[in-house]
């Protein structure tokens, strides 16, 4: 395992002593226990979550040991994204809880840096590719403080790191997919998470964002970060991963890669099986929602 | 019935010229006019800078239906106290405007009815009992001098000392809060998922919102009225969204056009005898809309086909240039060509070929003298750098993308116009200087100096 960082040094690996020890000290703002490295990076035990009423996510347990490239593999509907947001305590759970380092992830806020799916919002909103970027230190910063010079300059080494610095003053909609992806990255960045949580970041992007994101995947790693991916691409995702989650509304497998991606494996994630899984779960749902079947 | 006919002019004076209006207006001495104007001002500042959140939050139509549904609140306000007393017609207003946000969000939550249809449902619904009480109570002995029909379309000169100090109270508070929780605001109505997820309490700002959004709306009901008080808070943020990239820019331009729509609708609602002081105030902010729809540097409508039409004319230019490029074939690159043979070959009109002939005159790329077209030194170097760009693209095409040689024409055809000099630059590099294009044809080599930047 890569040797452990101190909590809030530079994501961009390039804070100087001086940088982070004033962070350190305004940091009283952040929800950040002492990360304890003894315990998983993410621990989670029986986590059931519903929309709506409906359940999709059924009894998880899973551990994630810190450093790992973990890819959350499933079908259209398997509860992908629902456990990215469940993880980060967005959700109302119907049982169980998340634990980041041994700690309630309600309390571990900053530790964890989350990536959304580009179509989530609205690219005609009037903010700058570094606007977005900054948002992503917002966190670091009080309620009624301004982001500092020190903020700023982190803002403009993750979006340097991920390629995208010289947009730094282009309104988003005039960035390509591409290019938009990279911002929301240089955003995760900037947060200086020991998480990180992405939501298909891969999702209709170019060659070259593709190849970037993986670059900078790889040396999250090597700095000791751990990374949830949610991807769909069944062809790259052996190659881009150590391990693997493979679900669909259960948790079908966790484990190492040449472990887990097998055709049984995902012949059980994918195949029909696990139909009568969502039949019960539309079934719940209009009994709990009073209607008739 | 014709509400809000009681109009701030005839308190004023009646029957006097437009001119004598416009004095006694700016002159400011009788008080109900100083307290319109500076009522005017105020709703415009605060809706104006909430608009913008309504309008980037797509909840236009929840702002229309708070404005029409405080209507029975503000009548059963007067029921019980049988006065038009400030704070009780506000505390009636507010209680239906939460009634009603109320009503949209359990409808939508609890049946299958979408939020539009729940907003339309409330909007009307909540309308309807406002305009059934309003009747009964000017019916009432007590209730024809209420001016409740003023709520309708709004009057300015109906703004008492007291209304004014509740709508200066409540525009502070607006202007405050947005200007202390301005990034808050801007990453929850941004990506909400994402602002949760670094612990901003979106639903406490959502709350913060809605609230805000209601006091105003009822800060704004007196002088706008009902019927239009959402057009306070739509129109200006749209007008500002329009002109600017910026939500910090958006909000300033938002507060400053609202302001001004209040203040100048004020006065066009005093000059122009017996219109209410609502539809002159909202008739002058579509009227900023519409100039900004218009004529905005970077939105305008008028902008945009000005820059489609500019890029049009360039490639009909470079087409020409191209055109006459070709037909020299080996001849001195100043040989003079006659406009009909051009137009012949290309399968023009001559008039067509005459006017972009022209227009090439006018940026010196060519000389026109009658029916003789010459390109100038300028005009050949840019007419080379069009044919190189649309041989290298073919090649690169080709060669790269394993497209066959009879598909490539059209697409070099678009993008000869557009590749700059560096990805030429790029191009060259990658396919390694080449001399031909897969058509055999020789791609030329213009000097260095003569990348022309004629009409970008």
């Amino acid at each position: 395992m890569p040797a452990v960082r101190e909590a809030g040094k530079d994501a961009c690996g390039t804070g100087g002593r001086k940088g982070s020890h004033r962070r350190e000290k305004r940091s009283t703002k952040i929800m950040i226990a002492e990360p304890r490295h003894d315990k998983p990076a993410l621990e989670i035990h029986d986590l059931t979550v519903s929309y709506h009423k409906k359940p999709v996510l059924w009894g998880i347990d899973l551990a994630v040991e810190e450093g790992q490239l973990v890819g959350v593999i499933g079908p259209n509907g398997a509860g992908k994204s629902t456990l990215i947001k469940s993880i980060m305590g967005l959700l109302p759970l119907s049982s169980g809880w998340v634990k980041a380092y041994g700690e309630p992830i309600e309390k571990q806020r900053g530790l964890v840096g989350y990536v959304p799916q580009r179509e989530t919002v609205d690219w005609e909103f009037p903010v700058t590719a570094f606007d977005v970027v900054l948002m992503g230190r917002y966190g670091h910063v009080g309620w009624l403080r301004r982001p500092s010079a020190d903020d700023k300059r982190i803002a403009r080494e993750c979006m340097d790191k991920v390629g995208v610095g010289s947009l730094a003053g282009r309104q988003i909609s005039n960035l390509s997919g591409g290019q938009q992806q990279r911002v929301f990255l240089a955003r995760a960045l900037a947060m200086e998470s020991r998480i990180y949580l992405m939501d298909e970041p891969f999702a209709g992007v170019d060659a070259a964002t593709e190849s970037a994101i993986i670059a900078l995947l790889k040396e999250l790693r090597s700095e000791g970060k751990t990374c949830l991916v949610v991807h769909h691409d069944l062809q790259t995702a052996a190659e881009y991963f150590d391990s693997m989650i493979l679900l669909n509304m259960h948790l079908v497998a966790h484990g190492p890669t040449s472990d887990v991606f097998t055709p049984e494996l995902l012949q059980r994630t994918y195949g029909g099986r696990l139909t009568i899984l969502a039949d019960a779960a539309e079934a719940v749902a209009v009994a709990r929602r009073g209607r008739k079947l | 019935m014709i509400p809000g006919t009681g109009i701030l002019a005839d308190r004023v004076s009646s029957d006097a010229t437009i001119f004598d209006q416009l004095a006694t207006f700016f002159a400011f001495d009788h008080l109900t006019l100083v307290y319109g104007a500076i009522g005017a001002v105020l709703l415009g500042t605060s809706c104006g800078l909430l608009g913008c959140f309504v309008v980037l939050r797509r909840m236009s139509l929840l702002g229309d239906s708070i404005g029409h549904s405080v209507l029975p609140g503000i009548c059963v306000a007067f029921l019980i106290t049988h006065t038009k007393n400030t704070l009780a017609i506000f505390a009636g207003a507010v209680v239906a405007g939460v009634m009603v946000t109320g009503f949209i969000s359990s409808v939508t939550r609890y049946s299958r009815i979408k939020p539009d249809t729940a907003i339309g449902l409330a909007l009307s619904g909540f309308f309807g009992v406002g305009i059934v009480l309003l009747t009964r109570i000017q019916r009432m002995s007590f209730g024809d001098q209420s001016g409740l029909d003023k709520y309708m379309f709004g009057d300015a000169a109906a703004i008492s000392l007291g209304d004014l100090r509740l709508m200066a109270a409540i525009t502070v508070v607006v202007v405050i809060a947005v200007l202390l929780l301005f990034r808050q605001l801007m990453v929850t109505t941004f990506d909400e998922t994402f602002a949760a997820s670094i612990g901003t309490p979106v639903r406490l700002l959502q709350l913060i919102l809605m609230t805000m959004l209601a006091l105003a709306i009822v800060a704004a009901l007196q002088a706008v009225g009902v019927v239009l008080v959402s057009a306070m808070l739509i129109t200006p943020a749209a007008t500002a969204y329009l002109l600017t990239n910026r939500l910090g820019r958006m909000l300033f331009l938002s507060a400053l056009i609202g302001s001004a729509s209040g203040f100048i609708g004020l006065l066009l609602s005093f000059v122009l005898n017996r219109i209410p002081t609502g539809p002159c105030m909202v008739l002058t902010a579509s009227a900023f809309f519409t100039l900004a729809f218009l004529f905005s540097p970077t939105h305008g409508v008028v902008q945009r086909t000005l820059r489609r039409t500019r890029r049009k004319r360039r490639v009909q230019r470079e087409n020409l240039l191209k055109a006459v490029f070709g037909l020299l074939d080996e001849r001195p690159v100043d040989t003079p060509l006659s406009i009909s043979s051009v137009a012949a070959s290309g399968g023009e009109t001559q008039g067509y070929v005459r006017a972009v002939a022209r227009s090439l005159a006018r940026f010196g790329l060519a000389r026109v003298d009658g029916d003789k077209l010459a390109l100038t030194p300028d005009g050949t170097a840019r007419a080379a750098q069009i044919v190189r760009n649309h041989r290298l693209w073919e090649l690169y095409l080709t060669q790269e993308a394993s497209i066959a040689p009879d598909h490539v024409h059209r697409d070099a055809e678009e993008i000869e116009h557009i590749l700059g000099e560096e990805l030429v630059r790029r191009l060259e590099d990658m396919l390694d200087h080449p001399a031909q294009d897969p058509h055999g044809s020789k791609i030329p080599r213009p000097g260095g100096s003569v990348l022309l930047q004629e009409g970008a």
